[in-house]
């Protein structure tokens, strides 16, 4: 079985993202990226899968900019097989995304796709339900267990009252949430190796999808900043400030 | 324009935060119908039909929805889209579970988690875990969208008298099956709606150190809530997460103890409307959002709390 991977290149978690004056968008240039760390729970899952024999190999995939390369060479560095860049706009919206790998997956006819639950950039948590209904398969989302038996996996779920475990049909989308496992670094001679490994680079033309953005961005503004607070000395002084300032106990 | 709103229910009850999703859609203008999906959904469906403003509940009462699986949902609700102009849920596990199926499925794009609305096709969102907002418009002939709840004042459960009508093409689409789920039961308030919580982090050391949190709680009647740190160790439930990818509260005051106040964490109580912080650490980033800021060992200072709250 191979797994397909989608990795996402997204401006790195420990960033403060800025605005753009023009209010356009936020600040990309010369601000670090980095894998979404979603995706990255997702690279490591399907590696596991293939070290326990479930799997034979790990696909990642990437699209955006000639820069989601890196983002390839870290999946790979962490262990993928091999890696797809599709060249599109950064911005790319999560549907033209799901039909994109939706043409990967009629061509490398994996038998799972692990995706993150989220990017963390536009947290739109849309990309691995659009492309489970675009291929009519069934999806495990935010999935913090996954166990694959023949053509069946069990997915346990974490949801709002707690955990919900299913059952679904292989081939499946499963989108993995934060406690699925934790990630492992990418050792230096695996990062030399990841540079040798194959990675085709395709067109959103040459999959045969439009990709044209069906929301237009009318703008993007900072929040409104909280006003600054105050220290309290002690519990006595929080108490009564909390009675009899802010009146909400 | 007419709008079909997904009703979020749990163990034959109305979830509350349906009334937010009810909310935002009444600031959209037209009418309102609401979707009742599962099984021997009666109660929920006259609770529904109860509601203020709501002309319509549809009721899909069949099997094959009782545990709201995106499979079987999502066909359904694309079977009645037909004479929408807006298709919405409350952004609940269940509804950023089978939104975007029905969005691609319909082959528009989804609008995620949506705070403002301008207009009936121009929303607000926050992006970057709420360190940006991001207005877009979109011209899809349905608008498919989440709600954040916290951001719409919830609409009157009572006042409301609509028609109820069944809807028939429920069915298995044989994908996938529910099997069970380990919920957290507790007396207190949900989370997401409480007026008062309380969340704990990696500084509690110990998820039997929560007892502490949940003394004052019920003092309070607050909730309880943490951060992932809290969650990763071990320490509570995955439930009690708040944060980007967690709940997102927003209650008249938020007591975070123990919590450094990571951007991911802030993310999801930054719009409470009074935050208290307790940490050891003068420098942690929490106290930037805190109005009211404890420099304090939580172990001193959380028993003297519930002291002094008598």
């Amino acid at each position: 079985m191979k797994v397909l991977v989608p990795v996402k290149r997204v401006i790195d978690y420990n960033v403060k993202v800025r605005v753009k004056a023009d209010q356009s968008g936020v600040e990309l240039a010369n601000v670090k990226m980095a894998m979404n760390p979603f995706d990255e729970i997702a690279v490591e899952q399907a590696l596991r899968l293939r070290e326990a024999g479930t799997a034979e190999e790990v696909i990642a995939v990437s699209i955006g900019p000639a820069q989601n390369q890196e983002t390839i060479r870290t999946a790979l560095a962490m262990g993928a097989d091999r890696g797809i860049h599709i060249e599109a706009p950064h911005d790319i919206e999560p549907l033209a995304v799901a039909k994109l790998l939706k043409a990967v997956v009629a061509q490398e006819n994996p038998g799972i796709v692990l995706v993150g639950k989220q990017a963390i950039d536009d947290d739109c948590n849309q990309t691995g339900q659009m492309l489970a209904a675009l291929l009519g398969w069934a999806q495990g989302t935010f999935a913090s267990a996954l166990e694959i038996a023949g053509d069946k996996a069990k997915v346990i779920r974490e949801v709002d009252g707690g955990l919900e475990h299913i059952e679904i049909n292989m081939p499946a989308i499963v989108t993995v949430d934060l406690r699925l496992n934790e990630p492992r670094y990418a050792s230096l001679p695996n990062i030399m190796k990841a540079k040798k490994k194959p990675l085709d680079s395709l067109t959103a033309g040459d999959l045969g999808v439009d990709i044209a953005p069906r929301l237009t961005i009318v703008k993007v503004e900072e929040p409104t900043a909280r006003a600054a607070g105050i220290k309290v000395g002690d519990v006595q002084e929080l108490v009564s400030k909390l009675k009899n300032e802010a009146k909400v106990i | 324009m007419s709008i079909l709103i997904l009703c979020d229910h749990e163990n034959g009850q109305l979830s509350p935060v349906t009334l937010n999703a009810v909310s935002a859609a009444s600031q959209i203008g037209g009418e309102m119908h609401l979707l009742v999906a599962g099984d021997q959904t009666g109660n929920v469906a006259k609770a529904a039909a109860s509601i203020a403003g709501i002309a319509k509940v549809l009721v899909a009462d069949d099997k094959s929805l009782e545990n709201g699986l995106a499979e079987n949902l999502a066909p359904l609700m694309q079977s009645l889209s037909g004479s929408y102009s807006h298709m919405m849920a409350a952004a609940t596990t269940t509804g950023k579970n089978v939104m975007p199926r029905l969005a691609a499925l319909l082959d528009v794009m989804q609008i995620s988690d949506i705070i403002k609305i301008d207009d009936a096709n121009t929303f607000q969102r926050p992006i970057y875990a709420g360190n940006a907002l991001s207005t877009v418009s979109s011209n899809e002939a349905i608008k498919v969208i989440t709600v954040r709840g916290t951001a719409f004042e919830a609409v009157a459960a009572e006042g409301g008298n609509a028609a109820i009508e069944p809807v028939a093409g429920a069915s298995d689409a044989g994908l996938s099956a529910y099997v069970k789920s380990e919920l957290s039961s507790s007396e207190r308030p949900e989370l997401t709606s409480a007026p008062i919580v309380i969340s704990g982090g990696r500084g509690m050391q110990d998820g039997a150190n929560f007892a502490m949190l949940e003394k004052i709680a019920d003092k309070l009647g607050a909730a309880v809530g943490a951060s992932r740190a809290a969650v990763d160790a071990g320490f509570v439930p995955n439930d009690y997460q708040v944060g980007q990818t967690g709940k997102v509260v927003a209650p008249d005051l938020y007591v975070a103890v123990g919590i450094s106040g990571a951007i991911q964490h802030l993310a999801g109580m930054k719009d409470s409307k009074v935050i208290v912080a307790i940490n050891k650490d003068d420098e942690a980033p929490i106290f930037q959002v805190a109005d009211y800021g404890l420099v304090a060992d939580l172990f001193d200072a959380v028993p003297a709390l519930e002291k002094e709250l008598g």
